[in-house]
């Protein structure tokens, strides 16, 4: 009976620290030059077992990225044809990416061409490459946004809390040439200007925009980018435990009474 | 009740037809239906080699059909995964059943093994049985390790980096040999080529050497919680219908396991910083692999000073390969006649308090940053982990006394056997 306590208290104590090496290093707060800073817990109407994009605030968010951060960086895995999965009709994507310029080619002279982007063509990134990303930044580079909230620990809060993490540096703390001064991102020096103050856009749909609603815009936004299959995922997921859930109960129940005679 | 050694009849005339010419039905019969004899006595601990070849056979079949969308060029790969993501019918199911497939086989494996190591499974007659899972588990990181390489985001790369600069520190030929590895000075679209064909090829290998590990099975057949050999008929039950019906249970709650990772937290057990491509100009602040190659990155990091002219770097590549190594050695390093740790008190008491934690401790060290604590706390473990199997057990085999063994299986289960009885005398 001891050894079935020990083995009962081992086993949860392996369970535990399992868990909180494997999850919970990625629950840990984030890491900033050695310090560490807890991350604003935002919630997003995409969380939790059940949870489907907010499609309105997804759609707030691209006119957010579209306005403010697209001037800076790229979304190469996003094609105007996907807008479709947020909302948006066939005729109001053709007009959308009609905005856009692409270039094309070669036509049959031998030359490349610029045209408006049709549904099939991908968001055009602003730099033709990297260097003339960090050129135009002052030596920093913009990453592309199509991932970034699963290229981060806590990917959807921090890209939240940086986008309202921006404030006056400490007293104590010089900054660099062309730095400004975040509390959430690593050695509090970042190379991004900050990119939303409020009322950088006017919302069709009425909702207020102010610095929080935009921030937690665009990370949704941001997140349908990075995981746009979430919702098919979930509810795929659903169906498979409820079949799991019954296939373990029969097999269990079969179990019982092929085994019932020996004991 | 008790399976027979008989040769089968087959009701179906077609099914006999095939049989009396290439005795498939009949290999299937004795390997895992009603003519494979297992003792009656095994617990829910003897579900997890079934689940192995389960996730083996779930590896390879989204792998193939991942393959067919992947591309493996270092310019195209990191794309080619996000187009199954993004763009292929179900890409993203096949893409996390197959990542969080590769952890979940590892967890069945680590359990597998450890239940080993509790009852003694490697004891004779069943040492080749043993070593040839050894065999199976080297190839498997083998192929893990390649396989987190293949969508070439920044753990991918410097992963890579890492662990085929471990061949460098071998004396002499350790230079020449990372280059002909990687297929140039630093891993690239050559490394990534070869990396792919491997990791194509070994799971097959895998499956020959699972062949052999059952084949040695059946020779003396499974263990069981009592360390004490099947002695008659009556200790036995048929594989088919008792443990297909057992193991059938034991999947259905595996999966539900399985799917809630795969489903609900399919990132959770990979790095974030394999979602930025592959860049050879900027290194990851902290670079570790994946979660089941913990206990042992911690083992190689945990050597920090040169001994005399053998550098640090080497003896924590001989130490780490060696922790593995030592498995094949234990049939011998532990004497002990008696197989179950269910019947040796002291035996038990360094498996619970001693080995077990030993392990968790270098896993939570090997996923750390390379920073005190961690790096002393690895340093006590890995020496501990040694001491464990090089030291304690062959004492502990010698010293200890057992506890009283039951005569047979169906004693252990009914509390008395008949011919126990009989064999005492009475
Ligand atoms: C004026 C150009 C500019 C605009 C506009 C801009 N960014 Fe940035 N962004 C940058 C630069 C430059 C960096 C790289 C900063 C560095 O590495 O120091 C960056 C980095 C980032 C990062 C990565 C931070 C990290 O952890 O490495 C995120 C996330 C980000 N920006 C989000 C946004 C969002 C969301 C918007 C729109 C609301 C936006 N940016 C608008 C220039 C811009």
């Amino acid at each position: 009976m001891a050894i079935q306590t020990m083995k009962t208290a081992l086993l949860a104590f392996g369970l535990t620290v399992g868990l909180a090496s494997g999850v919970g290093l990625a629950s840990g707060p984030a890491l900033a030059a050695g310090e560490e800073v807890d991350l604003i817990n935002e919630h997003f109407h995409h969380e939790g077992p059940f949870g489907a994009f907010d499609k309105a605030a997804v759609q707030r968010g691209y006119q957010v990225f579209t306005t403010v951060c697209a001037s800076c960086h790229g979304a190469k895995y996003l094609a105007f044809r996907n807008l479709g999965e947020i909302g948006y009709t066939e005729d109001q994507i053709k007009a959308m990416a009609s905005q856009y310029t692409v270039t094309d080619g070669p036509n049959d002279d031998g030359e490349m061409f610029d045209r408006p982007a049709i549904a099939s063509d991908y968001f055009p990134s602003p730099y033709p490459n990297e260097k003339a990303a960090r050129a135009a930044n002052g030596g920093a580079y913009p990453p592309d946004l199509s991932l970034i909230t699963k290229a981060r620990e806590h990917g959807t809060d921090y890209v939240y809390s940086l986008m309202v993490g921006y404030e006056e540096a400490p007293a104590d703390v010089t900054i660099g040439e062309g730095m400004y001064y975040n509390a959430y991102f690593a050695g509090h020096q970042i190379g991004m200007p900050q990119p939303l103050y409020g009322d950088d856009v006017t919302y069709q749909d009425g909702s207020s925009s102010d610095i929080h609603q935009e921030a937690h815009d665009v990370v949704s936004f941001l997140h349908w980018l990075a995981e746009p299959k979430l919702e098919e995922r979930k509810r795929t997921g659903i169906k498979a435990m409820i079949f799991l859930v019954i296939f373990s109960g029969i097999f269990y129940a079969y179990k019982r009474r092929v085994w019932a005679d020996l004991h | 009740m008790s399976a027979s050694h008989e040769k089968p009849v087959f009701k179906n005339g077609m099914v006999r037809w095939v049989d009396d010419r290439l005795p498939v039905v009949t290999v299937m019969y004795n390997a895992i239906g009603p003519g494979h004899p297992t003792p009656k006595n095994l617990s829910y601990w003897w579900n997890f080699g079934s689940l192995a070849g389960l996730m083996l056979g779930l590896q390879i079949i989204t792998g193939i059909v991942l393959a067919m969308h992947y591309n493996p060029s270092a310019a195209e790969a990191f794309n080619s995964v996000e187009h199954i993501m993004r763009d292929v019918n179900f890409g993203w199911f096949l893409r996390y059943a197959h990542a969080n497939g590769a952890s979940m086989f590892f967890i069945v494996v680590y359990i597998h093994i450890f239940r080993g190591l509790y009852y003694g499974s490697y004891k004779s007659p069943r040492e080749l049985l043993w070593m040839l899972g050894v065999v199976i588990l080297l190839c498997m990181m083998a192929t893990a390790f390649m396989g987190y390489v293949l969508p070439w985001g920044q753990m991918s790369f410097w992963g890579a980096k890492v662990i085929t600069g471990l061949f460098g520190a071998i004396p002499l030929v350790g230079e020449p040999l990372q280059i002909w590895l990687l297929g140039g000075f630093a891993p690239d679209n050559a490394s990534l080529n070869r990396f792919f064909s491997l990791h194509f090829l070994l799971p097959f290998v895998i499956a020959a050497v699972i062949i052999l590990h059952i084949w040695a099975l059946h020779i003396p057949g499974s263990s069981n919680p009592t360390g004490v050999e099947v002695k008659s008929e009556s200790d036995t039950v048929p594989f088919h219908p008792y443990y297909t019906a057992k193991d059938g249970f034991g999947l259905g709650v595996f999966l539900i396991l399985y799917c809630l990772m795969l489903f609900f937290l399919p990132n959770a057990l990979g790095h974030p910083d394999n979602y930025i491509p592959a860049n050879p100009m900027s290194t990851p602040a902290h670079i570790v692999p994946e979660w089941y190659f913990w206990p042992f990155y911690a083992i190689l990091r945990a050597f920090t000073a040169d001994f005399f002219f053998i550098p640090a770097k080497l003896m924590g590549v001989l130490a780490m390969f060696s922790a593995i190594l030592v498995w094949f050695f234990l049939p011998w390093l532990d004497n002990s006649p008696v197989r179950s740790g269910n019947y040796r008190p002291l035996f038990r008491k360094f498996f619970w308090f001693g080995l077990l934690p030993c392990v968790l401790v270098l896993g939570y060290c090997g996923g750390a940053p390379a920073e005190e604590p961690f790096v002393m706390i690895s340093q006590i473990a890995t020496a501990y982990y040694f001491l464990h199997f090089l030291v304690i057990l062959p004492i502990v085999s010698s010293v200890e006394k057992p506890e009283p063994l039951p005569y047979s299986i169906t004693e252990s289960v009914l509390g008395s056997d008949d011919k126990a009885t009989l064999a005492s005398g009475n």
